[in-house]
């Protein structure tokens, strides 16, 4: 009976992580792809805006969105506890954090679209900052429906500690989005201004 | 209607697995159709059978269908099918996720074919995509590709190259997590060991095509400059992307032909496999170095010296795992008492023909060499010894072999002999004197070529070995017709094999095992037939 169910766990246990595992690696290829494109044409660009004219920090997007990486992990650990209403105040914090980081992206490309004249094909600086930049805000985007369907279904009461796991699935995903922008940030912020 | 009904919305993998080829080979017969008008063009110098345009759209469709929907298609679907019969599991971790990629791969196959309809879009009639299988920048930018025809094929690959990566995923997860009490990862089948190597890489190379094509269509739509050389881009940029993905894309395709052979070659040698460890290890090795040599396609562009070095090391490096591989195979036929059934036959050629194409391989590999022969038929036969001498035959091999336990009816190996005699000659008759065309000077993607430069035998030797390749795939196409309600019963385990899939009866039931098998050694069946010598002492 024990050697039956450490089969079953065997068989069924681990699936979504090592799917989930094998999407990451196949993300990260890609997004090494693009960060490669904008390490290339550093510098490149045929006329202005440059990056160290228009480009500020975004210090709060950037910590709000390393601060979810946190939030989300003590909301998966409120689960396994079976502390649900941890887990929705946790988690809906997560979705927050990550709503703030997008708005801010936003105010930050309006202002680069309307007060600095910068768009995809003004040069290679708009081509490589906007595909890199929206590529990885895509990547939060998705995050925060697959966050957001979750919240409905807690709110609905149908998440309980069973689901601890698929939850932790998720949640990797999330930690992937930022290490992604840690990445981003670095080159795009730090490396090429 | 309901069968139909029953094959549309079904998770079941080997029916995935049979879709996917049968996929495979209808797309086999269009891009053969394509490959054979171009012979018919190039038959005799300054033919006008085809126009120069036509001709351009129909070598970008027969590249871009036998890499993505024919090699691609049937790789996964054996892989499908096979697999999870392999390893004594009910079916994949993620049946629907299955489903789902089969859908997107086909439907990705339909769009690059809808340009026959829609590819001039709004300036004129239909048109096929015109600017080769690697779609070299800047003949992809707006200015030069009007129309549509470019965006179906990003697009039709793209859409594609999610469902190969999806399936990629799920079947490493299968790999990973499904296997039958005491399959071990060293007592897999080689044809798993290779398979899981192969998805690792298209987890890892797909994905740089996709980055780059989606850069190209912002360039196309958007006014992005990623490969607009006039608004400060690089185009080589585009031939460093491409060949990432392009280079582990032909280790994709050819490491399920080795696959194969790794499970036929023993069975029909009546030795296990010789040197399973070091098959591993160097099949290993491959998907690694293989990371690394993508820019040997980029000699004639002018890269510096030491780029040219490091990649012209890396190449031939590959040739040294690979070089092991066929002397496992060799090892295991060597004292063995060889079957010469067709499934052993079309390995056999394959071992001769890959061989060649190896050592075309390492020539063009060295830089100095591959400046002189880039772009020229030598590197036309060089690819198609690998991928038809390599890879098809294998396929052939394996048909042969595993369509007794898909259907339970044996094909006919008279038919099968002269399935193979037929195409091992025209295959080589067709690409044995392009090598001596290439070296002649004939450029690759030349509509046609003028009397007295020495082409014309070459040409001609060529287009004749045609109609014996296409004799050879009719009787395939007839023994399968034929076998399905003809051929005689197979039995679970007509060939007298070792592994699990035999265990189960032909064609499998919908839930592959009964029980879950337990093994003890890498031959599972023979340990069953053998309860007085069985591997398990000795592995």
């Amino acid at each position: 009976m024990a050697a039956q169910a450490h089969a079953h766990a065997r068989e069924h246990g681990g699936r979504g992580r090592i799917g989930m595992a094998c999407m990451i690696l196949t993300e990260s290829a890609l997004f090494s792809v693009f960060v490669a494109a904008y390490v290339f044409y550093i510098g490149k660009s045929l006329v202005g805006p440059y990056p160290r004219d228009v480009l500020g920090l975004p210090v709060w997007a950037t910590v709000a969105l390393l601060s979810s990486s946190i939030s989300v992990t003590l909301a998966v650990r409120a689960l396994r506890r079976d502390a649900r209403s941890a887990f929705v105040l946790w988690w809906g914090i997560t979705i927050a954090l990550g709503a703030f980081f997008l708005v801010a992206t936003a105010v930050e490309w309006r202002a680069l679209i309307y007060a600095h004249d910068l768009t995809i094909w003004t040069n290679l600086f708009g081509t490589t900052f906007y595909t890199l930049v929206g590529f990885h805000a895509g990547h939060v985007t998705i995050g925060l429906l697959l966050l957001g369907l979750v919240l409905v279904f807690a709110l609905t009461g149908r998440v309980r500690a069973a689901h601890a796991e698929r939850v932790e699935v998720l949640s990797w995903y999330w930690h992937f989005v930022d290490v992604v922008w840690v990445v981003v940030f670095t080159v795009v912020y730090v490396v090429g201004r | 209607m309901g069968a139909l009904h029953g094959w549309v919305t079904t998770v079941d993998h080997k029916r995935l697995g049979v879709m996917y080829i049968l996929a495979g080979l209808l797309f086999f017969v269009i891009a053969g159709l394509e490959a054979t008008a171009m012979r018919i063009q190039l038959a005799v110098p300054n033919n006008d059978v085809l126009s120069p345009q036509v001709f351009n759209r129909l070598f970008t469709m027969h590249g871009t269908t036998m890499v993505f929907l024919v090699g691609m298609p049937i790789i996964i679907g054996m892989a499908n099918y096979l697999i999870p019969l392999m390893i004594g599991a009910r079916d994949l971790a993620f049946p629907r996720l299955n489903a789902f990629g089969f859908w997107m791969f086909f439907f990705g196959a339909l769009l690059l074919y809808f340009s026959v309809l829609g590819g001039d879009g709004l300036y004129g009639a239909g048109s096929m995509p015109d600017v080769g299988w690697f779609a070299y920048a800047p003949l992809t930018g707006r200015a030069f590709s009007r129309g549509n025809s470019t965006d179906y094929w990003i697009v039709g690959l793209l859409v594609g190259g999610v469902g190969s990566l999806t399936t990629a995923a799920n079947l490493i997860t299968t790999i990973f997590t499904m296997r039958c009490p005491g399959m071990t990862l060293g007592r897999m089948p080689l044809f798993v060991w290779l398979l899981l190597v192969v998805f690792f890489q298209m987890l890892l190379a797909l994905p740089p095509l996709s980055a780059a094509q989606i850069m190209l269509l912002f360039d196309r739509f958007l006014g992005a400059h990623f490969f607009n050389t006039q608004g400060g881009g690089d185009a080589v940029l585009w031939q460093h992307f491409f060949w990432i993905f392009g280079h582990p894309e032909v280790y994709i395709l050819i490491l399920p032909g080795f696959a194969c052979a790794s499970e036929i070659i023993p069975v029909f040698s009546r030795k296990p496999i010789f040197g399973y460890a070091v098959m591993v290890a160097a099949t290993i090795a491959i998907g690694f170095i293989s990371l690394g040599v993508w820019a040997h396609h980029m000699f004639t562009v002018g890269m510096s010296t030491g780029a040219n070095a490091f990649f012209v090391f890396s190449t031939m490096l590959i040739a040294v795992p690979t070089g092991i591989k066929i002397f496992n195979w060799l090892g295991t036929m060597w004292g063995g008492r060889i079957r010469f059934a067709t499934p052993m036959l079309f390995c056999i050629g394959f071992l001769f023909q890959f061989l060649c194409a190896g050592l075309t391989g390492v020539m063009l590999a060295a830089a100095p060499f591959d400046w002189q022969l880039s772009d020229s038929y030598f590197v036309v036969a060089h690819f198609h010894f690998v991928l038809i001498g390599g890879l098809l035959f294998t396929i052939f091999a394996a048909i042969y072999y595993w369509f007794p336990k898909v259907t339970g009816r044996m094909l006919s190996e008279r038919v099968g002999r002269w399935h193979f005699w037929l195409f091992a000659f025209g295959f080589n008759l067709t690409f044995l004197p392009q090598h001596v065309a290439g070296v002649l000077g004939m450029p690759r993607r030349i509509y046609t070529y003028d009397a007295d430069r020495g082409l014309e035998l070459w040409n001609a030797l060529s287009t004749a070995g045609v109609p014996f390749q296409i004799a050879g795939v009719l009787l395939l196409v007839l023994n399968m017709a034929w076998a399905l309600r003809n051929g005689a019963p197979a039995g679970d385990d007509p060939w007298d094999a070792w592994t699990l899939e035999w265990a189960t009866t032909s064609p499998p039931p919908a839930y592959n095992f009964e029980t879950i098998p337990t093994v003890r050694s890498r031959r599972p069946l023979w340990d069953l037939k053998h309860p007085d010598d069985p591997d398990w002492k000795h592995e």
